[in-house]
Parts: structure tokens; C-alpha cells; sequence
């Protein structure tokens, strides 16, 4: 019987089968972090439960680690210090892979992990972080968990699972000049809302898809959380393994040669049933923003802020929205003035989005009034970014330019953008006092974020071509 | 972890779409490495009148009369989303709630309710509006009753509705079990796996490194 890939990954990690209508599933990547992962180890050894397996468990210092240059382990976050510190303590006792603040390879734990090949197709992988569906665009089944779970995890090699159901999300059409893979995941949420993956694995797939590199695959399944998705998946293809080969944690030599020969069935057979499908057309899609406080009030930048029936919202969760955001039915979006704009996130902060960004900036200033910050990915994006020449083209234009780590896309390193400050980002939340207390908070692609910066108002970025 | 059967208790509505984590529990809130200490972020952001005080605000549910003491959460689409922090169970729970009762719940959150003996019950929104109109009509005498053994949400003058729970999260729940404790049985069968993986996938299976040495050289 033909299978999805989603099938494919279920029976290669089924362990066994469980009363109840779940099922042990192995797990053969844990990635932790030191705001929820520390609290999962220092639990795990309160409990005198060793780690199964600690060659399969790594841990980066990127949520609390502040982002200014020099930095150490002293953070503005009040108590900040101490959840480094543990977890660095915890991390070497247990045995684990540390990534620590001052490590070369420190990063974001979404970014460093297919850059160090640490994920791999076909690989099932956990981290106490929502947006660890980012990883699933390796062809692997990636997602978040809870603290509790990634000590399940980390004392039995496995979680207990329901057998989640599936959906495939077609984006048909060859992308207009502009336009990413961060528009295609919030025209798909805005369009079919933020529950509407709920309770889904969702496969992404398509010309659209096939179409994009690796790194804008990552950039869309990173959202699947947006839409309440368990997570979301891509099939790994050829420019899967050429990103994979040679990178550190990768398989090598004749064991590399088996692993792509295993990798190329990672993919879902012909004539097989999804339990829900999405088609859209995206040849004419346009560069998208957030209007209100949830990914799902998504619109094209040409348009304006939307009418309650035409908003796919209740009347209450609508005007709770404007008056937050401070915008009015019927505004143009890009007569909105910025106060700040950010470049960073697990969703947006690798090597292509800077380039993109900066192809945008060079030879231009940010408006003046504007707070602009960039913050790679990780410290081997940054690196790789100055051996071109990015950061000169960032600092020209009047940007920030910082170390690695979650930094400003929440409240990572103790730092925020100021109360009913208005901020383009190239994130994933726009929800309430996210970024700040009372900020408010536009989502956007990289090149938007920072046209929108050039002009000092929400712009579209096909302007600055 | 608790046992739950049967509650009842003062509900709290909140029957707002996308209740997010950082709205449950804001960053700032999360003040150490643990699981405890938590219950005064709760809701921070809405519950007092500025952004890091302490002074109510009034107009938020649970500082409003008749709501001290709340146990039951009544939330709207999409509870729990956002963030995977454990913390928003925590503080929920730290603060005395034993159930949230929404329409859909958030996937990484209502695994953490499961985890920490606090029942996500899902029931349509028509039906939790109704449970919030009997609870806004009078708080204390309309106290929620969650059922977990009947699965079943009831308040005087509105239900008892029906709720959707997966079979082995109620199992969990009803007896207090630690699933790491029940998993731990099945170790023969996770050993077994390993072997025969081992040799299907060995690129899976990373070398654990001497002590002392560094992951990156």
C-alpha cells in the first residue's frame, strides 16, 4: 500500500505499540537549551534517573545568552546568569554535546543543528522548543516538547505518542521576485488560520517547494507551529544531501553512500491519502505582513488592514487586535511608521536571509528614528556573513550587528523593544508584549524588514529592486 | 503526580482565540531553573495593572468578585499556543487549576496539562460560551464540574456536554501515573529496538565522546 512520508518516519521509529492508542516512538535526536532544557536535566537528576544515551544529546546556550559583542554569562535578564551556568554544569555532568556561549558553533538551536548536520533525514528529533518542526524540513520528524517530555525522552531513548494525522500543504507556481518562503507560511495561516494544522503532520510539497534551497524549507516549516501543526515536513531531495555532506555530525564515507541510498525512499508514494490536503496557487502571492496579534492576520503589503467579516477573526479577538496594534479597518499597512526593525529568529537569521537583506541595504540608510538590529543565526552564519562582507553592509546602512542567539524576537538576554513601540520583524509572533511590553509587532520576510527600515513605514520591498 | 476524577469548582472564563504562553507565563516571569515559584507570573501582563508590578487589574477575571479560588479555566481556541514552556502548566497549576476546558488546545500544552495532572478537556466553543454564561450569572453558586471517569463538563443551567480527551492522557490522569515509571517497563523492547536499528541505520547512532573532551575542537 503506498505510504506518506509521514507513514515512513511512524514505522521506522515504532517501538512498540501501547494500550491506549499511543505508541513508543525512538527518538534519536534530543537538543535542549538553557531556558527549558536546564530545568529538564536538573529534574532528570533530581529523579536519579541517568541519560540513556548521551552521545545523541546536545544543548546550546541561545534563549537566555544576551547578543552584545564581548558578551559572557552575565545577561540583563535578571537571573539570567544562573540558567547559563546550571545548564553548562548539568550539560558536562551528564555528558552531553554543549555548544556553549563562547563555542564557535554556538547558535540558535534551529540554525545549528542541519548546519552541523546534527539533523539528518529520516531522523526523529525533540527539543523542549516550539519551533523544533523548523528541522523537519530535512525530511526528519522533528518537534517541540514539554520539559517533562524531553526527560521522558532522555531516560527512555522514546516518547509515547498518539499517531498524529496527516495533511498536505501544495504550494503550486513559481515564486515572484520578493517573495520567500516566510510569505508562503503566512499566506497559508492566514488564509486557513492559526488552529487549522491542529492535530496534523504536515507535509509541505510542490513546484513551489521543490523549488526552494534548503535554508528557505527551514525559514517554512519553522511556522508549522503557527498553525498549531504537530509539525511540518518536507521530502529530502538532492539539494538535502548536497547540504548535508561533509557537515560535522553527518555520516561519512561508505556510511554516508548507505545513508542517502536510505534517504532517497524518504518520500510519499504516489497514490497515497493524506487525511486532509491544501492546494494554493502562489504565482501571484506577494510579499506578506502581520496586521493584528496572532500569524493568522497575515495580508499582502499592498493591502489594507482588513474589515472584521473580511478578517477571519471574532468580532471581540478583531477589535482586541486593532486597538492593540493601534491600527484602524481600512489603513493602508504601508502608511504604518516603524520604530524598529529586527533581522534574526530561528525562522529568518541564516546565511541566504542576510544576503537577501542586504542586497535591499547596500548603498542605502535606515530612516532616521529607527532602531535596526540584525542578529545572526549562529556564530558560523555571522562568520560566514563578514567573509563577504554583510556586516559592513549592515553597520552602512545604520543596523546593529551582534552575536548569535534568540535575542529580541522574545525577551532573550533581558532585552526588549519599548512599550507601543512599533517593530517589523523578521520573526515568528506577533502576539502581545512578545517582543516588549505593549510592543507591537509586524511579522515580515528579511528583504521586507528591511526595505520597511529604509522607508521608516511598513514597505514592499519590490520597490527597492 | 495528582490523581484527578471528579472536580468541582469555581471556572475562570477567559474564552479568548490564541491564549498564547508568554500571555500564560510573559519571559520576564521566569526568574530561575524551576519548576516552582511561578504563580505570581501567571497572566502577569493582564492580571495587574502595569507591566512588572503587582497591583491588580481589576477588570482581569481572576481579580474580579467571585473568582478567588478558581480552579477550572475556561479558555477559546487554540489555548496553550505559541511557546513550549512548561512553565504556563506550572503556574497554572501552582495557582490551583486542575483543568482547562477549550475547543482546540495548542499540541506541546496540552501534553504539559497531561504531564502535570491537569486535564485538557476539549469541548466545542458553543458549548464552552454556554458554560461561561452560567458561571458569569453567578460564579460561586454556578461552580464547573469536570468528570474525567464520565468525561463530561457540566454547570448548573448548562450541559453536561461531553469532552474529547485521547484514551491514554484520561488513563494517565484518573491514576497519577508517571509515564517515564511506565514507560521504564517496556525497557527490554527499547533495548531490542536499538540492536536492530543499530545495524539498519548506524549513521543514527552518534560515538560518544571520552570524558572531558569537547564537542567542538
Amino acid at each position: 500500500m503506498p505510504s506518506t512520508l509521514f507513514d515512513k518516519l511512524w514505522r521506522q521509529h515504532l517501538v512498540q505499540e501501547l494500550p491506549g492508542g499511543t505508541a513508543l516512538v525512538a527518538i534519536d535526536r534530543i537538543f535542549l537549551h538553557e531556558r527549558t532544557g536546564s530545568i529538564a536535566l536538573k529534574s532528570l537528576r533530581e529523579s536519579g534517573r541517568p541519560v540513556l544515551d548521551r552521545a545523541r544529546v546536545f544543548c546550546t546556550m541561545d534563549h537566555i545568552v544576551d547578543t552584545f559583542p564581548g558578551r559572557g554569562d552575565d545577561t540583563k535578564l535578571p537571573g539570567g546568569r544562573a540558567f547559563i551556568t546550571e545548564t553548562r554544569e548539568a550539560a558536562l555532568e551528564a555528558g552531553i554535546h554543549l555548544f556553549d556561549v563562547r563555542d564557535p558553533n554556538q547558535g540558535i538551536v534551529h540554525v545549528i543543528s542541519p548546519e552541523l548536520g546534527i539533523v539528518l533525514p529520516g531522523a526523529t528529533v525533540v527539543c523542549p522548543d516550539s519551533h523544533t518542526c523548523t528541522q523537519g524540513a530535512m525530511g526528519a520528524f522533528a518537534w517541540g516538547i514539554g520539559s517533562t517530555e524531553a526527560e521522558h525522552a532522555l531516560a527512555t531513548g522514546t516518547l509515547r505518542l498518539a499517531k498524529p494525522k496527516t495533511m498536505r500543504v501544495r504550494f503550486e507556481g513559481a515564486l515572484a521576485p520578493g517573495v520567500t518562503a516566510k510569505d508562503l507560511s503566512l499566506l497559508l495561516i492566514g488564509t486557513h488560520g492559526a488552529v487549522g494544522g491542529n492535530g496534523y503532520v504536515v507535509e509541505y510539497a510542490g513546484s513551489a517547494v521543490h523549488a526552494l534551497d534548503v535554508e528557505a524549507r527551514l525559514t517554512l516549516c519553522n511556522m508549522a507551529t503557527e498553525f498549531s501543526a504537530v509539525t511540518g515536513l518536507i521530502a529530502p531531495d538532492e539539494k538535502t544531501f548536497a547540504y548535508l555532506k561533509g557537515r560535522s555530525f553527518a555520516p561519512q564515507g561508505a556510511e554516508w553512500d548507505r545513508a542517502v541510498a536510505a534517504w532517497r525512499e524518504l518520500k510519499t508514494d504516489e497514490g497515497a491519502t493524506f487525511d486532509r490536503e491544501i492546494v494554493l496557487d502562489v504565482s501571484d502571492l506577494a510579499p506578506m505582513v502581520t496586521w493584528g496579534t496572532s500569524p493568522q492576520h497575515a495580508v499582502p503589503v499592498g493591502a489594507r488592514v482588513p474589515e472584521q467579516a473580511a478578517s477571519g477573526t471574532t468580532p471581540e479577538a478583531y477589535d482586541r487586535a486593532l486597538a492593540y496594534m493601534d491600527v484602524q479597518p481600512g489603513q493602508a499597512l504601508q502608511e504604518l511608521k516603524i520604530d524598529a526593525a529586527f533581522i534574526g529568529s530561528c525562522t529568518n537569521s541564516r546565511l541566504s536571509d542576510l544576503r537577501r537583506a542586504a542586497a535591499v541595504l547596500k548603498g542605502r540608510r535606515v530612516a532616521p528614528g529607527v532602531k535596526a538590529i540584525c542578529v545572526p543565526g549562529s556564530m558560523s552564519v555571522k562568520r560566514a556573513a563578514e567573509a563577504e562582507g554583510l556586516d559592513r553592509v549592515f553597520l552602512d546602512a545604520g543596523f546593529e550587528w551582534r552575536e548569535s542567539g534568540c535575542s529580541m524576537c522574545f525577551y532573550a538576554g533581558g532585552e526588549s523593544f519599548g512599550k507601543r513601540e512599533r517593530v517589523v520583524s523578521s520573526t515568528n509572533r506577533n502576539f502581545e508584549s512578545r517582543q516588549g511590553p505593549e510592543t507591537r509587532t509586524h511579522l515580515a520576510s528579511p528583504e521586507t524588514v528591511a526595505a520597511s527600515a529604509i522607508a521608516g513605514r511598513l514597505a514592499d520591498v519590490r520597490e527597492f529592486a | 503526580m495528582d490523581r484527578f476524577t471528579v472536580l468541582t469548582a469555581v471556572a475562570a472564563p477567559l474564552v479568548r482565540a490564541n491564549v498564547d504562553t508568554d500571555a500564560i507565563i510573559p519571559s520576564r516571569e521566569m526568574k530561575t531553573v524551576s519548576k516552582t515559584g511561578l504563580s505570581a507570573g501567571l497572566f502577569a501582563g493582564w492580571r495587574y495593572a502595569e507591566i512588572g508590578g503587582r497591583d491588580p487589574n481589576p477588570e482581569f477575571v481572576l481579580n474580579r468578585p467571585g473568582y478567588a479560588g478558581a480552579r477550572i479555566l475556561l479558555g477559546g481556541e487554540n489555548f496553550g499556543c505559541g511557546s513550549s514552556r512548561e512553565h504556563a502548566v506550572w503556574a497554572l497549576h501552582e495557582y490551583g487549576f486542575r483543568a482547562v476546558v477549550a475547543p482546540t488546545f495548542a499540541p506541546i500544552f496540552a501534553s504539559n496539562c497531561i504531564r502535570n495532572g491537569v486535564v485538557p478537556a476539549r469541548v466545542a466553543l458553543e458549548h464552552v460560551r454556554e458554560l461561561a454564561a452560567a458561571v458569569e450569572r453567578d460564579p460561586v453558586a454556578n461552580a464547573v464540574t469536570v468528570d474525567l471517569e464520565a468525561k463530561t463538563v457540566s454547570a448548573p443551567g448548562a450541559g453536561p456536554y461531553a469532552f474529547a480527551i485521547d484514551d491514554e492522557a484520561r488513563e494517565m490522569l484518573l491514576n497519577g501515573w508517571d509515564a517515564i515509571d511506565l514507560t521504564l517497563k517496556y525497557r527490554p523492547a527499547i533495548e531490542a529496538f536499538v540492536v536492530r536499528d543499530r545495524a539498519e541505520r548506524p549513521w543514527i547512532y552518534v560515538a560518544p565522546r571520552a570524558a572531558g573532551e569537547r564537542t567542538t575542537p
